[in-house]
């Protein structure tokens, strides 16, 4: 299923744990030191409204003068637990994309806010490299440097699975539960 | 054989490491994809893992962005001696780095400073063997961070585990550590287990036993019998690709055994990612490649 810019909150809520989404549009890449500068109070270089941010440190070279991605794949989410709720309510930002899953602080604010976690897939770095139509322009490259910057990514089919949504559901914790049950029949 | 020509054949090395997965391993995550649900999410990631592996080997380039430690096994015949090889290997690892074959990777623990080359204290990773053979043996790891940190080591007995002292007590280890990875580590995932040792030989042969290839048998029937096991009941849990769930949670275990203290008896476990990088070659000393180790 195909999930284009704007993201608005009723798309998002639209969205359910499960489904195999495609996105398209424009994505901010921001890890841990774009969490941290945001959550101290910093002033965003963009307008985060209604809008993606993806956890990935990109590799990203200049090639005749413009910006070229050779890997883009996301990097583990759960350490910006202690921020991603509050920004994602401070700046309405929608959606989401890592590895690995975030918890149940993360989860509250999706329901409370109206947003998603995109789970994309770890170490498809070429693939999702491709999706990347082009790079419309990079923030606070001096500051924190290249993998730690703000992208501003335009994707095209960028595939993720959504594993957290605003009704409350993780992917994560389902799982977890079931395979905690079946490693007790195990043993 | 030059330095010069040694440098460059160790380059191809790490290049051919980095951007393609032996057909053993690719074999398997096929054949996990042929077993998952038609339409599921399981299905859709060992989909685009398949894709992804097609196109970094088409365009050479890395696999994944975290191109992960860098663990070099060298068997070194008389002709050649470990300062001169390392000097090389560490030479070619610059080079890739410079070249993106390896992102820049290693990092000062004190200072938290980037080296820039991939070079520093224990990086590469050496594990330098001496050899009666004629050929220069090289085998490469590339171990992402993401993997390695779900790795885990118990001590036995485990009252929490129920696990004693006997193989029975080393499967519920290894159950639960593919349990608490999840699809933390990029799973489905490949496990090198180590019985016995201590805490630090025990995780050196756990990484060593990911040399092994994912068809091979254990010449050991009990461990033979184990591996098998294991691989057949986590995929029994259903955490599959990426933690989605599934069928796929596991695509191969290779067990070693080490003597141990009477006082100790350790499972040291290493996990690798789906992106299992591995390959070798053997170069002659004219410096000819007359094999490649997992082709
Ligand atoms: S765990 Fe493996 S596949 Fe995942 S990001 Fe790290 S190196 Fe890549």
């Amino acid at each position: 299923m195909l999930l284009e810019a704007p993201f608005t909150e009723a798309k998002i809520r639209a969205l359910a744990v499960g489904e195999m989404v495609e996105i398209s549009g424009l994505v901010f890449t921001g890890r841990d030191a774009v969490h941290k500068y945001l959550h101290d109070g910093g002033k965003p270089p963009v307008d985060l409204t209604d809008s993606i941010i993806y956890h990935c440190g990109p590799v990203v070279v200049q090639e005749k003068g413009r910006w070229v991605v050779k890997a883009a794949g996301p990097t583990t989410s759960i350490r910006e637990e202690p921020f991603q709720g509050p920004l994602m309510e401070r700046y309405k930002i929608r959606g989401v994309i890592g590895k690995g899953g975030m918890g149940p602080k993360t989860l509250e604010y999706c329901q409370k806010v109206g947003g998603v976690y995109l789970h994309a897939i770890g170490g498809a770095a070429q693939v999702l490299a491709e999706r990347v139509v082009a790079v419309e322009g990079v923030h606070l490259m001096e500051e924190f440097g290249s993998p730690e910057a703000i992208w501003e990514f335009r994707v095209e089919r960028f595939p993720v699975v959504v594993t957290m949504d605003s009704h409350g559901r993780s992917l994560h914790r389902d799982v977890l539960a079931a395979s905690q049950e079946a490693l007790a029949r195990l043993l | 054989m030059q330095a010069k020509v040694m440098q460059s054949r160790l380059l191809e090395l790490i290049r051919r490491t980095s951007s393609r997965l032996p057909d053993d391993v690719v074999r398997v995550i096929e054949r996990g994809r042929r077993r998952e649900q038609p339409g599921s999410t399981a299905e859709y990631a060992l989909q685009v893992i398949l894709d992804n592996i097609a196109m970094a080997r088409d365009k050479s380039l890395p696999l994944c962005q975290d191109t992960g430690t860098i663990i070099c096994y060298a068997d070194l015949p008389a002709w050649l001696d470990e300062s001169a090889f390392a000097t090389s290997f560490s030479r070619a690892v610059a080079q890739a780095t410079k070249l993106g074959y390896l992102r820049q990777n290693s990092v000062d623990s004190l200072t938290g400073k980037n080296s820039g080359t991939n070079l520093g204290p224990g990086s590469p990773s050496y594990h330098l063997h001496q050899t009666r053979g004629r050929s220069l043996l090289v085998r490469l790891i590339l171990k992402g961070g993401g993997c390695e940190n779900v790795g885990a080591q118990y001590s036995l007995p485990d009252t929490k585990l129920g696990a004693g002292r006997d193989l029975a007590g080393v499967r519920r280890c290894i159950l639960d550590a593919v349990h608490q990875a999840q699809g933390k580590g990029c799973g489905p995932g490949i496990l090198g287990v180590c019985i016995g040792g201590d805490r630090g030989s025990g995780y050196v042969a756990s990484k060593e036993a990911l040399l092994r290839t994912l068809d091979d048998q254990n010449p050991e029937p009990s461990l033979a019998k184990l591996e098998k096991q294991i691989v057949q009941e986590a995929n029994t849990l259903g955490i599959g690709p990426m933690g989605f769930g599934g069928a796929t949670t596991l695509l191969g275990c290779k067990i070693a055994h080490r003597n141990r203290l009477p006082a100790s008896f350790f499972v040291s476990i290493s996990y690798m990612c789906w992106a299992y990088r591995r390959d070798g070659f053997a170069l002659s000393e004219s410096g000819k490649i007359t094999r490649w180790l997992y082709a």
